[in-house]
Formats: C-alpha cells, structure tokens, sequence
C-alpha cells in the first residue's frame, strides 16, 4: 500500500517537472506580449511597418521594422542558399558514400562545428572573414550582408547535415536494392532514389538549419555592419532583427517605446522561428523520426 | 552517366564534406595559433585593467562557471524528470503531444529572444535586477530541451525486457524505474547534461539582457550581482573597445579559453557517450 502511495506521488512530482517546460513556452508568450502590447496601442501598429528604423532622434524617432526585417531575410536567404548544397551532398557522402572509418571521424568532426560558440565564430568572422571578403570582391568594407551569410551557413550546416542524414538513413535499403538490381550506377540510386524519397525529411532539415539562422544573434551582430537600410544587396551592410535587440536593449529606458518596439521584433522573431519549427516537426513525424 | 562524370560527382561531393572540415579546422587553429601566445598564468588569473586592454580574464571565467554551474543546477533536475516522465509514465494522448510540441518549440526559440524573455520575467517582474540569478534561470530555459532531449534518449536505450521482468516480478512503476532503468542510463543523461553546459558557456544574447557587466574587475559576492562571462567579455573587446585591433591579443587570449572550454566539454560528452556504448550492449 505504502509503494502505491509513493508510487503516485513521485508520478505526479515526474509530470509537474514536465509541465514546466510547457509553462515556459507559455511564459515566453505571455512575457514577450506583454512588454510588446503597449506599443501596438499606441504610437500603434501601423509604425511598425515604416521603412524606417531611427530608435533614437532628436526630432522624430521611427520604429519601422522593414529594413530589419529584409536585413534579417537577406542573410537567411543567402546563408540557405550556401549552406545547402554543403549540407546536403555532405550528408548523402557520410550515409551512403564514405567508408565506416571516415564516417566515424566526419560526423563528429561536424558536429564539433555546432558546438564553437556564436560569439567565437562572430570574432573569426571579424578578424579573418571580413578582410577576406573585402579583398576577394575589392569592398570598403567586409562587414557586409555576404559575410554575415558566409558565417551562417557555416552554423547551419550541420544542422541541415545531422537532419538530412538521418532523412536519407531512413529511406529503405529495398529501394535501393531495387533501383540497383535494375542497372543503375551507385550515383544514380541515390540522385534518382534515395534523395527524392527523403526529400521532404531534407526539406524540414533546412527549414531547422533557417530557424536556427534567423534566431543567430552575435555572429551577424559582429560581422555584417548594422546598417539599418532596405537593401537586396549582399555587398551592403544590413541590421538584423536579433543584431538590433542585443545591441539597443541595453542602452534603452525600461518601458519607452523605443523598449518595447524592440520587444516587437521580438516577438516578430519568434513567430517566425515557431512557424518553421513547426512546419518542420508534421515533415519529420511523417519519419517517426522525432 | 559515364563512369569519369560518375567518379568526378563522387569526388565533388566528398570535396564539399572535406572542406567544411577544412573550414573548421582553420578555425580551431587559427585561434588556436594566435591564442596560445596570450595564455599564462597572470592572463588566468588577473584581473582585467584599463577595460580589459591589459591584465587578466579572472572575473570573466569566474562568472562563466558560477552561470554553468547555477543554471545546471536548476535545468539538469527538471530536465531529467521531464524526460523520465516522457519515456515511462507519460501515455500517448493530448497532453504529451503538446509537451513534446512545447518541448521542440523550446528547443526552436531564438536564443535574444530567451534574454528578452529573461528580461521580462526574472529581471523585471520578479525584481532580481540584472544578476547571477536571472542569468541562471534564462539559461536554464534554454538548455533544457537539449537535456531532455538526450536525457530521454538514454533512458529510451534500455530494453524493454528489464523494465517487464521487474514489473513481472511486483516492483512498482517507481521501483522499476529507480532500480532497473535509471542505474543503466543515468551515463547517457551525463552525457547530456554536458551538452547542456557547453551551450549554457557558449551563449551570449540571454546573458548579454539579463546577467553580463561590460566591465567588472571583481568576482561576485552574491546571487544578485553582475558578473563578467568569457564570451560576452570576447564580445565587448572585440567590437566595443576604442582600440579593437590593439587588444587583439588578449581577444584571442579569451577566444582560446572559451573555445577550449566549450570543446572539451564537448570533446567529454564524445568520449564518454563513446565509453558507455561499449560498456552496455544489449
């Protein structure tokens, strides 16, 4: 009787540990809307969407949140856009081409580059990246939107790597069989076969790789000029949302509107990251591969 | 598809792998190279003079570890019974499908957006001030699915056949779990409380909101002071100092420690999952 009694009360203290995870996600809602709400009552929400980011002025501060907004897709877009075909063909060669030794040595190896702080690969991006970029394509400056995307990409490999790995791991070995019994090359299967049937497992592995883009904070803050303007130019130096927070946060009066417009991107931030991961989880559940 | 495109493809890809790994490499010893030189005993052990242009780093690894060791603390029991609730109690239905939902939404959150959210919360609404506390609760946040996450997974690698030989045999739900189950994965979730702490050292947005000084050439005396941490520090002196490119030693000096710090804790969580794998096969 006594181990039923037990039994119970640590089942119930198990899952109010677990509910707090919940509790959090709802806090983080809940904090984040609430330091936003007063700047959408007033000055309102319509000076929000101003093409023109000037917190702090002596005549009229402006809260428009657009070119931080295209700041933020530009790098993401083009940090994407390298660090697919890096991620992708890495993941199809340590699942299906390397052999036992070198998969044993890349994939931690990979992983190793998921673990170098954010702030670390900010300073390298600073002190190497940058001068590069401005000699390789004759600049004023390196910290344009290209470095900032050049060290994204290099943070969302290996997300896009470990996702897609598993992705392509998972498709059946039958399929496989089949595709070569009838003739076609090693290359072919997999071009043909293997990565169109974990094609939607890949997707969802590079939409994770852009969640985890979009949220990265110091390494753009540091390298890509934090120039707040609407630009499609990856030569130009661009601000991004998360750049803009860490920078001002610390300098504004708690409760301005300045303080809560940047709650604003805030919450713009995790709506957009929540949507993706979103997205990407009903992808992957279709693998049971959560 | 001729057999050269076909042998130029296979090399094209495996040149793409070798290159990130080359991109890392160059990485890790470029700071490696040009740290090295900056380390001593009184860059260890000192404390920082004129805004961290000379001196030591003292304060910064001080408050790094007093954040890890706090924010472990509170995220590696949370987390640990998250995850045993998960893989033996919890059933399929409503409830763990928004937890699990809760819990990649978590894992998802931009890591400013877990310091605004800090801010909110512990720095402002429950008043602890910008401090060791709030640093460490926020940073707790944001470990936790990464602790759950490889926590569950351990326990998930115990067969099935010792938790129904233990219940065959009368042990309740708690007993079977305590004696048959934890012993025989309590590795595995080590093993994830130590991602947890490379993370947690690693991150500078949330702490840069809720716990860092600029510069604060003295250790801490309670929970509700500032602290200096290694990589906000490596921050400050690598865009905020007037003179960025003079102090470009000691930046590579604390780069290399808080690299190093963060890889090895990484490099600990390797081996030891590699050690463990071996020690139980089922």
């Amino acid at each position: 009787m006594k181990h039923r009694w037990q039994d119970r009360a640590i089942r119930t203290l198990l899952l109010g540990a677990a509910s707090m995870s919940i509790l959090i996600v709802l806090l983080i809602f809940f904090f984040l809307g609430k330091e936003a709400a007063p700047f959408l009552i007033k000055p309102g929400l319509s000076h929000l969407l101003g093409d023109r980011w000037i917190p702090v002025s002596f005549q009229k501060e402006s809260f428009g949140i657009l070119p931080l907004l295209t700041g933020s897709l530009l790098v993401t877009a083009l940090a994407t856009l390298i660090a697919i075909p890096f991620g992708i063909c890495g993941a199809v060669y340590i699942s299906e081409l390397a052999n036992q030794k070198e998969k044993e040595i890349l994939k931690p190896f990979i992983e190793l580059l998921a673990g170098i702080p954010s702030v670390v690969l900010g300073f390298f991006g600073l002190v190497v990246l940058a001068p590069l970029v401005k000699e390789v394509f004759a600049l004023h400056t390196g910290l344009t939107a290209l470095t900032g995307a050049l060290l994204l990409a290099l943070m969302a490999i290996p997300t896009i790597m470990s996702i897609s790995e598993d992705a392509i791991r998972s498709v059946p070995t039958s399929y496989k069989q089949a595709s070569l019994a009838l003739g076609a090359s090693k290359l072919q299967t997999i071009w043909k076969v293997t990565v169109p049937a974990a094609l939607s497992g890949i997707t969802a592995a590079v939409m994770l790789g852009m969640g985890r883009v979009i949220g990265e904070t110091m390494a753009v803050m540091m390298v890509t000029g934090n120039a707040a303007i609407i630009t499609a130019d990856p030569f130009n130096s661009v601000r991004t949302m998360t750049a803009t927070i860490a920078a001002e946060m610390g300098e504004v009066p708690f409760g301005s509107e300045h303080y809560r417009a940047l709650f604003c991107i805030g919450i713009v931030l995790l709506l957009a990251t929540f949507a993706l991961n979103l997205v990407a989880q009903r992808v992957l559940k279709k693998y049971h591969m959560i | 598809m001729t057999k050269t495109t076909e042998s130029m493809i296979h090399w094209l890809m495996r040149g793409l792998t070798y290159f990130i790994v080359f991109v890392i490499a160059y990485i890790i010893i470029d700071i490696l190279w040009n740290g090295v030189g900056v380390i001593n005993w009184e860059f260890l052990s000192g404390y920082p003079r004129q805004s961290g242009a000379e001196g030591g780093i003292l304060p910064a690894i001080v408050g790094t570890c007093y954040l890890v060791i706090g924010t472990i603390v509170v995220a590696l029991p949370l987390g640990m019974a998250c995850a045993v609730y998960l893989s033996e109690y919890a059933k399929q239905g409503p409830f763990t499908r928004i937890l699990r939902l809760a819990i990649v939404t978590l894992a998802g959150v931009p890591s400013v957006v877990f310091g605004l959210f800090g801010l909110g919360l512990f720095v402002i609404f429950l008043g602890f001030g910008a401090s060791i506390l709030a640093g460490c609760l926020t940073l707790a946040c944001l470990v936790l699915p990464t602790i759950i996450v490889s926590s569950e997974e351990a326990l998930r690698a115990v067969p099935q056949s010792l938790r129904e030989a233990s219940l065959a045999l009368g042990a309740t739900k708690w007993q079977t779990t305590y004696k048959n189950v934890l012993p025989y994965s309590i590795s595995g979730m080590l093993t994830g409380a130590i991602l947890g702490i490379g993370r947690a050292a690693g991150e500078t947005a949330p702490i840069l909101l809720t716990v860092a000084a600029f510069y604060l050439p003295k250790l801490p005396r309670s929970i509700f002071d500032q602290v200096m941490a290694l990589p906000y520090h490596l921050y400050v002196l690598a865009t905020q100092h007037p003179e960025a490119a003079k102090v470009r030693p000691m930046q590579y000096g604390t780069a290399l420690v808080l690299l190093g710090l963060v890889l090895g804790v990484s490099l600990a969580a390797i081996l030891l999952r590699i050690h463990f794998r071996k020690k139980y096969r089922w």
